[in-house]
């Protein structure tokens, strides 16, 4: 299997070195296409005017904000199914990435909503869901912090990482299970995408472009995550050289 | 088992009081609202359930941290991970105890309160039997945030953060099978039976995380 080759910090790292110059290329190239045909190709709205060129922006941060969250999930299964020892890195790493996500969703929705809807919120079931799920990032990223040692610590949320994935298919179908004042969903749909194809192009550009900065700052997170732990490593290995007698405590390099 | 289930209930009622102390937290979350939201009966009668599911909630979430802590303090968490015993069982009757204990007290406290609140019979009734079928779930899904934070010196607070997003289905099914039994938009039985399926579904998830959440801590 390919991962497993992967599992080397070393090997990782100079992958990433490797595809994080043509990564941030690509992304800055899809930010370029996808915010020129937002803002000047894609015709207005005729009911919402100017602020459906909102959507560019709020609807790839609503999907990365699940994606993120999935990828943690799939993250969580590597570390406690396979113990990949990156898998735990990499679910940390898209945790503040997609809290991100998710409060970009959160406000840009608000904006959008104050013209359209005449608030800024309501308590319908996508909005609330989505909460939840900002709080779940905010409640992972401090059980993250409040423990010394990260293999534990990654263990831990790999476990409440899982458990809130249950939510995740609540949030994605609660605009159609539950009639409230969100849209149904209008492009991942089993019959075709309902808006038009004008709208729809910048869109897609725009989910491109949001997916690569996910992974543009996710391999770099990582990166640093994994030099963090090594430089903790040093720390104690040095820690333990300097005090012989509490060496056997701190024998345990974490890497 | 059952000498667990016996050792922990006795636990809890004997030293810490627990039992007393969750009813009393409930009995002030209850009387803190009217000075709140106001003393008008009407208004209190409409959001009754929600205060009286709220306050269940918070009380619930108050005596979490006492669900692994004193265990793993004096050592029996240790002796009962290496006794080997299907963990998911024990922690299943811990949290069946630590229900016992703390739970059903709110429960039967709930009619009472209900008076306070100017709750009709019939509402009384949904709001006591909702809560009877619920608050398990509560307990069942706050032992993985217990088993999460046992490590941690004061775990409480973050308990209370991790366990609530997990909790909200919960909340929201209960109370609104307790409105549907009042002024009935929708049949009481349809959000009843979800929120029983919730109950049931914590029951396998519950245990099952957090024995393994408990292993991860004591390697």
């Amino acid at each position: 299997m390919a991962i497993w080759d992967y599992a080397n910090p070393t090997r990782f790292m100079r992958l990433a070195d490797l595809v994080l110059p043509w990564l941030i290329g690509l992304c800055v190239l899809a930010f370029a296409a996808g915010l020129y045909m937002g803002f000047f190709v894609s015709p207005e709205d005729y009911q919402q005017g100017d602020t459906v060129r909102i959507m560019y922006i709020h609807v790839p941060a609503a999907w990365l904000s699940m994606m993120c969250y999935s990828i943690m999930a799939l993250s969580s299964l590597g570390t406690l199914v396979w113990k990949h020892p990156l898998a735990d890195v990499s679910a940390k790493c898209a945790a503040p990435i997609g809290a991100a996500f998710t409060f970009m969703a959160l406000v840009t929705g608000s904006l959008w909503g104050k013209p359209m809807w005449g608030t800024y919120w309501v308590w319908d079931a996508r909005l609330t869901s989505v909460l939840v799920l900002l709080i779940m990032y905010l409640g992972l990223m401090t059980l993250w912090r409040t423990m010394d040692d990260p293999i534990k610590a990654g263990k831990a949320a790999a476990v409440l990482t899982l458990v809130g994935a249950l939510n995740l298919p609540i949030i994605k179908f609660s605009v159609d299970w539950w009639n409230t004042l969100h849209q149904p969903a209008s492009v991942m749909r089993m019959d075709g995408p309902t808006i038009h194809p004008d709208l729809l192009w910048p869109l897609m550009v725009m989910a491109v472009a949001f997916t690569l900065l996910f992974f543009v700052l996710h391999l770099m997170a990582m990166r640093n995550e994994i030099l963090r732990r090594r430089v903790r490593a040093l720390r104690l290995r040095a820690a333990s050289a300097a005090s012989p007698g509490t060496a056997a405590a701190t024998a345990q390099p974490a890497e | 088992m059952l000498a667990l289930f016996q050792r922990d209930l006795r636990l809890a009622v004997r030293v810490g009081g627990s039992a007393l102390v969750g009813v009393l937290f409930f009995l002030a979350v209850v009387t803190v609202i009217p000075f709140g939201v106001g003393p008008d009966l009407n208004l209190l009668a409409r959001i009754g359930p929600a205060i009286l599911w709220i306050g269940a909630l918070l009380a619930t979430l108050l005596g979490l941290d006492r669900l692994f802590q004193a265990d793993r303090d004096d050592g029996t968490l240790d002796l009962m991970l290496m006794a080997g015993r299907p963990l998911e069982v024990v922690v299943l009757i811990k949290c069946l105890a630590h229900w016992v204990a703390t739970g059903l007290p709110l429960v039967v406290a709930a009619p009472l309160l209900g008076i306070f609140l100017n709750l009709d019979p019939v509402a009384m009734g949904a709001v006591t039997l909702t809560l009877l079928v619920g608050t398990p779930a509560l307990t069942l899904i706050g032992a993985i945030g217990a088993s999460l934070t046992v490590s941690l010196r004061r775990g409480g607070l973050l308990l209370a953060v991790l366990v609530v997003p997990l909790a909200i289905p919960v909340l929201i099914f209960g109370v609104s099978s307790a409105d549907a039994a009042l002024h009935d938009p929708v049949p009481f039985l349809t959000p009843f039976l979800i929120l029983c399926a919730l109950s049931l579904i914590a029951a396998v998830v519950g245990p099952v995380a957090s024995a393994m959440a408990l292993r991860f801590s004591a390697e």
